[in-house]
This record gives structure tokens, sequence and C-alpha cells, in this order.
């Protein structure tokens, strides 16, 4: 496309052939050079529409339900969500009954009781999403020196977050000619590099959903990223219902305060000084 | 007798309806601020909140 505008646009330059040939290299360098960037930073993430985009609308939440079945089903088995607590899922996707019967699925270790010593107990709603791995020693101990990252706040420490995540979860394909990846990586043209130590993880029919809604691949990407856009930020609804009421009020203040001014000084605004002077 | 003189004869003559038009006034403008944002929240996020799985769960 390059070369075509170029050709379009030469006579009008009325350039020198030798230029017009060292303007052309140059630009095919440059978008090289572009090329090679997108590579290396991975590829730029599309824009989507996500349910919960805009300044008034809230965070589906049947959406972050099955965005936390993917997570437990299939992310949780590398990454940890070291932030997350049982309790912070209840009123957000579960009922408090829900969240304390999943909470007693877990076995955490507490203690040391009054004999000096650790014990296994039942979870609680305070506890912790339980980790994979102890620390990040072990986690890359386990995967070949790759360090799954903490999912927490995943969706705000990637820049576009949020289509980053998505477009990752979903751009697993074969490298294209030329390009091989080491054993043990796989190609993902939105990974910073395009080698990412991550299989893809998310298949048709991969987790089931409680609701009953398909698990194709792509609603397991999107849910699961409304669950980790939740998890980053899950004071979002409350931010933007009190904001828009702070806001409409504030309004109304700026008004009245407006109003209060004018009619303060208008009689000053309006007044003649008449200075009378005496000889 | 126009409506601010009413207003002023009704609410504001006497300080002691004054002070308790701005007290009540208070209570009922943020009633009225939450119950007005909280409808609209609810009909533009319709389906999408919390109360809504719920009430779909029973």
């Amino acid at each position: 496309m390059l070369r075509q505008l170029l050709s379009r646009a030469a006579p009008g330059w009325k350039l020198g052939a030798a230029t017009l040939a060292a303007g052309t290299a140059g630009l095919a360098a440059a978008a090289g050079t572009a090329l090679a960037d997108e590579a290396e930073h991975g590829l730029h993430a599309p824009s989507y529409p996500w349910p919960h985009d805009g300044f008034f609308s809230s965070y589906d939440h049947r959406s972050i339900r099955r965005g936390y079945q993917v997570y437990t089903q299939v992310c949780a088995t590398c990454h940890s969500m070291d932030l997350i607590h049982y309790r912070d899922l209840v009123g957000v996707c579960y009922t408090e009954e829900e969240a304390k019967e999943m909470a007693l699925n877990i076995e955490v270790t507490d203690g040391p009781n009054d004999e000096g010593e650790m014990f296994e107990r039942p979870g609680k709603l305070s506890d912790k999403l339980p980790a994979p791995y102890m620390n990040e020693e072990h986690a890359r101990y386990a995967n070949g020196g790759a360090y799954p990252p903490d999912l927490s706040l995943i969706t705000k420490a990637r820049h576009d977050g949020q289509n980053y995540v998505f477009s990752l979860l979903l751009g697993y394909r074969e490298p294209p000619a030329g390009i091989t990846v080491r054993e043990g990586l796989y190609y993902n043209p939105y990974f910073p590099g395009g080698a990412i130590a991550m299989p893809k993880m998310l298949n048709d029919g991969g987790v089931e959903y409680d609701d009953g809604t398909p698990a194709t691949e792509a609603q397991q990407a999107k849910d699961v990223v409304t669950f980790l856009s939740w998890a980053a930020e899950p004071e979002m609804d409350e931010r933007k219902l009190m904001g828009t009421k702070w806001i409409a009020v504030l309004s109304l203040v700026f008004l009245t305060t407006v109003y209060y001014k004018r009619w303060k000084w208008a009689p000053l605004k309006s007044r003649r000084v008449i200075v009378d002077v005496v000889n | 007798m126009g409506l601010a003189d009413t207003f002023y004869n009704v609410f504001v003559k006497r300080n002691s309806v004054y002070v308790a038009t701005i007290i009540v006034g208070a209570f009922a403008g943020e009633r009225m601020v939450h119950s007005i944002g909280d409808s609209l929240w609810e009909s533009n996020n319709k389906g999408k909140l919390y109360k809504h799985m719920l009430e779909e769960k029973q």
C-alpha cells in the first residue's frame, strides 16, 4: 500500500528518480520497523464493546459469576489471586451461603494452636482464594522458569488490560512462516515477543457453567475477563453510581452558587460612582 | 402575591420554620437523589445487576 501511495503521489512531487528510490527505501524501512515493533511489544489488541463500558454501565454480574467458574476450573491451576477473598464474592456473584459452601471445600493451614502445631481446617469466608504455589520460586520451578502472574490486578497491570487479556486468551495460532518458537513456548502474537509460556487453555466446553450457558471458547474468555476486571476494580459499580449522583447534585449547587454570586454582586457591578469634587 | 412572596411568607419568615425546612429538605432531597439515581441505574443496567441475578434464581 505504501508503494502504491508513493507511486500515485510521485508525479506531483516532481522528484528525481534517485530521490524517489531513496524515499521508497526509507518508507519501506519505516514499515519494517513498525512491524518489528508490533512483534516486540505484542500485536495491538482490538477494542471490544464490553457490557460495562460507559459511564453509567454496571458489570454483568452473571458474567462475573461464570468468569469465576472459568478462573477456578482453568486459570487457578497456575495463577493465584492473592487479593480476592471468598467474602468478596458475596453480594457480587454469589450469595453468602454459596460462598461459605465453596470456602468449605478448600483446606487452609492455620495455627499454631495451643500445642504449637499447625493444623488444617476447612476454609472460611475470610480466607483468600487458594494459591496454586507457595511463592514465586515454587511457581517458576513448576513452570519451567516462567512465572504465571497473580491475576488480582491483571487488567490494570497490562496496557489496555481487558482487550489485551481477551485477545491473548483467544490469540493462539500456528506461528507464521519463518518464525520458530522454542520448545515449551507457544506462539501468540498478542504477547510481547510472540512466544508465551502459557499454553492455550480455553477450549469449547472446557468449563461447566452452573447457569447452563454454552461454554464456548469466546464465552469463557469474555466471562473470565469480566471477572478479572471486577477483581481489579471491584468498586466500579459503586463509583459510577455515586459519581453520577454527586455530579448531579453538585451541578445544582454550582448553579445556585453562580446565581447567588451574581445576585450579591449585581448592585456593586451596576453602580455608578460620582466623585463630587469640591473646587 | 407572587410565588416568591408566598414561598417567603410560608418558609422563610419565621426562623424556626426556615431551619426546619432546611433540615427536612436535606433529608427529602437526599432520599430523592438516591431513589432517582438508583432507579436510573437499574433501568440502564437491566438484567446485569446482582439483584437481577438473585431474582432469576428464585
